[in-house]
């Protein structure tokens, strides 16, 4: 039976194949656009997604606690209780950590060439580079060696080279922090601001244990710089650092950590949730082509039931049922909108990729967008198609076969 | 609301036996579509009954009057009534495409009709390919393709020439004479009201005579 329906279907469809393309057309070009706005949608979140982790949204920073030194409370990293050991624990011990690395600062009148400069001096790891995506412009990046060695190398950022060496390459150099003279190897690219307005590029960067023994002469370091693998994994690596140091620092269950985990996902979650408002903003304009293109289906399938009201009675007249008629239009309606469907899902893959080549921005089609979209037109031609069926399989046979 | 009842069959009491031929007469308004569209299952009388092959029929659902002109009840109408665009074969198909017929015995029984009713040679042919009689021809075909009890003609030859009128009414008489199929005929036009072996005539809702005709 249904079977025959759709038979009957195509061939009603067949028969006046302009009327049905124009009718489908409705549908094409809503399924089409939901698919491509909601590529271009996903496609704006990724691009978002990307450029916020670049600002380092998988970023934990780890501080030492306070501590109460005659009443008063120091600010955090008033304790000492972070070593690097425990950075190297948290980089070897949790997977989902991609890179560790301990950090000290501190401001040096930094002489160099002819000039001299006061400037942050950070004692870090070679995994830094990774964590914070630092790029050279020239030489290398502080080594693993150079940090078994305590080497006094160093690295500056552009603010300094330029401050210090004006137009002179400063590779190989000689600067002086605390009367101790290091090394340049490597100039550190442009970095710009950081997103307080500090300016990135005005640092000098040395190992961290030339900083620990050489400049400051302590056992602690005041920071470590973790970099999750991914910004939606922050919050997980964030627990597992918590039990981490809470088991290394021997801290008994219901007492306060003596060390505090920032992160910046915060700003991650607000970038990433207006990207999905975004989304749903343009997947929802689209949707209301598709809902235009189903009241197209209805418009002509009254137009049809009208036309084929002599076929109605005729098909009655020789033993059709009202459900069979209801069922015929039904299916009528419903292939329509399938093969709209299908051509429309064709269509806005295709368009997705014309405006990726063309424009440059990224889109994504999402499986599950696809087959929403089947499903959806499906239902579009059942619901505009009941109607009009409806209203066929009403019709009195006398009344339909005396129609002109 | 507003619908004035208008009694079209005044208490009428007509009996109608296997392998008649009648023809059903009278002018417009006389209460001759109204008993036509009774016997076809297609309206329902307000007072009384209806008994096709022994069952009152006039209280079924609608699901199962479809059933019955499916089964029971061949219509042939005045403007032919075949679906446009559909080959003369897929035309009597039509009728057993509603009660599960296999394609296969559709196909070889639509056949079978046709050849009976003289088209052997146009199966395939669409209604507007075929002359006016040929319709009429593929529409009797398409009535008589389920065997029904009873076959309603309602105007067969209303627009057809007279020569072509003379041929389908032979074809009547002959399915009539040969097949043994009742027939019941609605005409205005006493000379085609001849053919048949029984002449009833209404007016204004009453049988005003029943006349068989001695052969």
């Amino acid at each position: 039976m249904l079977f025959m329906a759709f038979r009957i279907a195509l061939r009603a469809l067949g028969r006046n194949k302009l009327r049905s393309f124009l009718t489908m057309l409705g549908i094409i070009i809503g399924v089409g656009a939901v698919i491509a706005m909601v590529a271009i949608g996903e496609g704006a979140k990724a691009l978002v997604k990307q450029q916020i982790a670049s600002l380092g949204t998988n970023l934990l920073i780890i501080l030492p606690g306070t501590v109460t030194v005659g009443g008063a409370r120091t600010g955090l990293g008033g304790r000492q209780s972070l070593t690097d050991t425990d950075a190297k624990a948290i980089m070897s011990q949790i997977p989902i950590v991609t890179g560790a690395s301990p950090v000290l600062r501190q401001v040096q009148q930094v002489i160099g060439g002819e000039q001299n400069w006061s400037t942050p001096v950070q004692g870090v790891a070679p995994e830094f580079q990774q964590i914070r995506e630092w790029k050279m412009a020239d030489g290398r990046f502080i080594s693993q060696a150079d940090i078994d060695s305590t080497a006094k190398v160093a690295l500056i950022g552009q603010t300094v080279a330029y401050n210090l060496f004006g137009d002179e390459n400063p590779i190989g150099s000689v600067i002086r922090i605390k009367k101790i003279p290091f090394q340049i190897v490597g100039v550190l690219d442009i970095k710009g601001q950081s997103s307080s307005g500090t300016d990135q590029d005005d640092t000098v960067m040395v190992p961290y244990t030339t900083m620990m023994k050489r400049v400051m002469g302590v056992t602690y370091i005041q920071q470590i710089t973790v970099a999750a693998a991914s910004a939606d994994l922050t919050e997980q690596a964030k627990n597992q650092i918590t039990l981490l140091l809470r088991e290394r620092h021997r801290i008994r269950p219901g007492m306060d950590d003596d060390f505090m985990i920032r992160n910046l996902s915060d700003i991650a979650e607000a970038a990433s949730n207006s990207a999905t408002v975004m989304a749903i903003l343009l997947g929802s304009i689209a949707s209301v082509s598709l809902l235009v293109g189903g009241i197209g289906i209805m418009n002509i399938m009254l137009v049809s039931v009208t036309e084929r009201t002599r076929e109605i009675g005729i098909r009655m007249a020789v033993g059709a049922r009202s459900r069979d008629i209801l069922l015929q239009f039904i299916v009528e309606a419903l292939v329509m909108a399938a093969i709209g469907g299908a051509l429309g899902i064709g269509i806005g893959i295709a368009s997705s990729d014309v405006i990726h080549r063309l424009m440059e921005w990224p889109v994504i089609v999402r499986p599950d967008v696809v087959l929403i979209a089947i499903l959806v037109s499906g239902g579009v031609g059942i619901f505009f198609g009941f109607y009009p069926a409806k209203k066929a399989a009403h019709l009195d046979p006398i009344d339909a076969l005396r129609y002109e | 609301m507003g619908d004035i009842e208008v009694e079209a069959l005044r208490g009428i009491n007509v009996s109608i036996r296997g392998g008649e031929f009648v023809a059903v007469m009278g002018a417009s308004g006389s209460g001759k579509s109204t008993f036509m569209n009774i016997i076809g299952c297609l309206d329902r009388p307000t007072e009384g009954a209806y008994f096709l092959e022994a069952e009152d029929v006039s209280r079924l659902t609608s699901d199962e009057w479809a059933h019955i002109r499916n089964r029971k009840i061949g219509f042939v109408f005045q403007g032919f009534n075949l679906l446009s665009r559909t080959s003369a074969v897929e035309n009597v198909e039509l009728p057993m495409m509603y009660n599960g017929t296999p394609a296969k015995d559709r196909h070889a029984r639509a056949r079978e009709v046709l050849k009976l009713v003289g088209l052997a040679e146009r199966l395939d042919h669409m209604p507007n390919q075929l002359s006016g009689g040929q319709q009429q021809r593929v529409a009797i075909a398409r009535s008589l393709v389920n065997r029904p009890a009873l076959i309603l003609a309602d105007e067969p030859t209303g627009n057809l020439d007279s020569k072509t009128s003379a041929e389908i009414m032979e074809l009547f008489q002959n399915l009539n004479d040969q097949e043994g199929i009742t027939i019941v005929l609605v005409t205005h036009e006493p000379d085609i009201a001849a053919y048949a072996k029984r002449q009833i005539l209404f007016k204004d809702g009453l049988i005003i005579s029943d006349h068989v005709k001695e052969s």
